[in-house]
């Protein structure tokens, strides 16, 4: 079982079909749940503190605006564990109120930049689309099971 | 110096899920009953797009599985970071409106329909006829004869 990055980091569809397919899916839900149930001086805590802006300089400038690192201090640790990554290209909805546009631009950026098995996919928006998109997916999450067998049994027999 | 008491210590073992049905054969009620059936130690809540259940992190996953088997390519299910009808998202408490995120979640809800139907296919072994279609852009004639069409 592997740990995927998926973008949108907070796509249903994306993480039911990780889930489903037998990997983990590393969501900012997760995080969410982790920040907001951890006691702490300011209980019940805040979404983003003034914590999370200087936990983001990892992964990005100062000069970036805090609400760009204060998102990056909770999508940046996913990144950095991530195993492979899924990312479906311009969907419709990063358009406004999903988070900000750079943050969404950094996110990406910085999954392409980790050497990662990384697919890459539309929103689907015909039957066909729909067919193509799970099988891409269900195609992608089984390779990744077949290498990491690979690997373990080259492992063992070293 | 900051006390854990041991209801913190629970809560962070506790998880929620979403629980979206988009079934032709079943309606969120069926969700609901099946999870009043499980017995198990769940707080459950149904709401316009899902159903959310809340509680230790076995007893959540058994619930969920039981309910996805009812109907595995019609029944999806994601994360939740906050806890039903918490204070900082539940609208009863902001003043109305969609709360954070429903927006993201209904637009994929649509998209749902289109992927039960991939899965079914992925499982007879059915391949597409076509790939993906690349994104066009609006041809300026067309956005012309739009906006001119639009004036009388």
């Amino acid at each position: 079982m592997a740990q995927i990055i998926i973008y949108p980091t907070t796509s249903l569809i994306l993480s039911d079909l990780v889930r489903r397919f037998g990997h983990e899916p590393l969501v900012m839900m997760e995080q969410i749940r982790e920040k907001i149930n951890t006691v702490g001086i300011d209980s019940p805590p805040l979404n983003i503190t003034g914590q999370e802006p200087k936990k983001g300089l990892k992964y990005a400038a100062v000069e970036v605006p805090a609400g760009v690192r204060g998102r990056m201090a909770l999508v940046g640790p996913l990144i950095d564990s991530a195993e492979a990554g899924i990312i479906v290209d311009e969907p419709d909805i990063a358009f406004g109120c999903m988070g900000c546009a750079r943050t969404n631009e950094l996110t990406k950026y910085l999954i392409r930049q980790r050497d990662i098995p990384l697919l890459e996919i539309y929103y689907p928006r015909t039957e066909d689309e729909g067919k193509e998109f799970v099988k891409q997916i269900a195609t992608f999450l089984k390779e990744l099971n077949n290498n990491s067998k690979n690997s373990e049994s080259e492992e063992e027999a070293n | 110096m900051i006390k854990i008491s041991s209801e913190d210590e629970k809560k962070k073992d506790n998880i929620t899920r979403i629980i979206v049905t988009n079934s032709e054969s079943m309606l969120p009620s069926d969700v609901m009953m099946k999870v009043y059936h499980s017995s198990s130690d769940v707080t459950a809540k149904e709401t316009c797009f899902g159903t959310m259940i809340n509680g230790p992190i076995e007893s959540v996953n058994k619930v969920v599985e039981d309910v996805v088997s009812m109907d595995p390519n019609h029944i999806f299910v994601k994360d939740r970071g906050f806890l039903p009808g918490d204070e900082r998202r539940c609208r009863s408490s902001r003043g109305g409106g969609p709360r954070p995120g429903f927006h993201f979640l209904r637009e994929e809800v649509n998209t749902l329909p289109l992927i039960s139907k991939g899965l079914e296919a992925y499982y007879k072994g059915e391949s597409p006829s076509s790939g993906f279609e690349a994104k066009q852009k609006l041809d300026a004639f067309k956005l012309k004869y739009i906006i001119e069409s639009e004036e009388m």
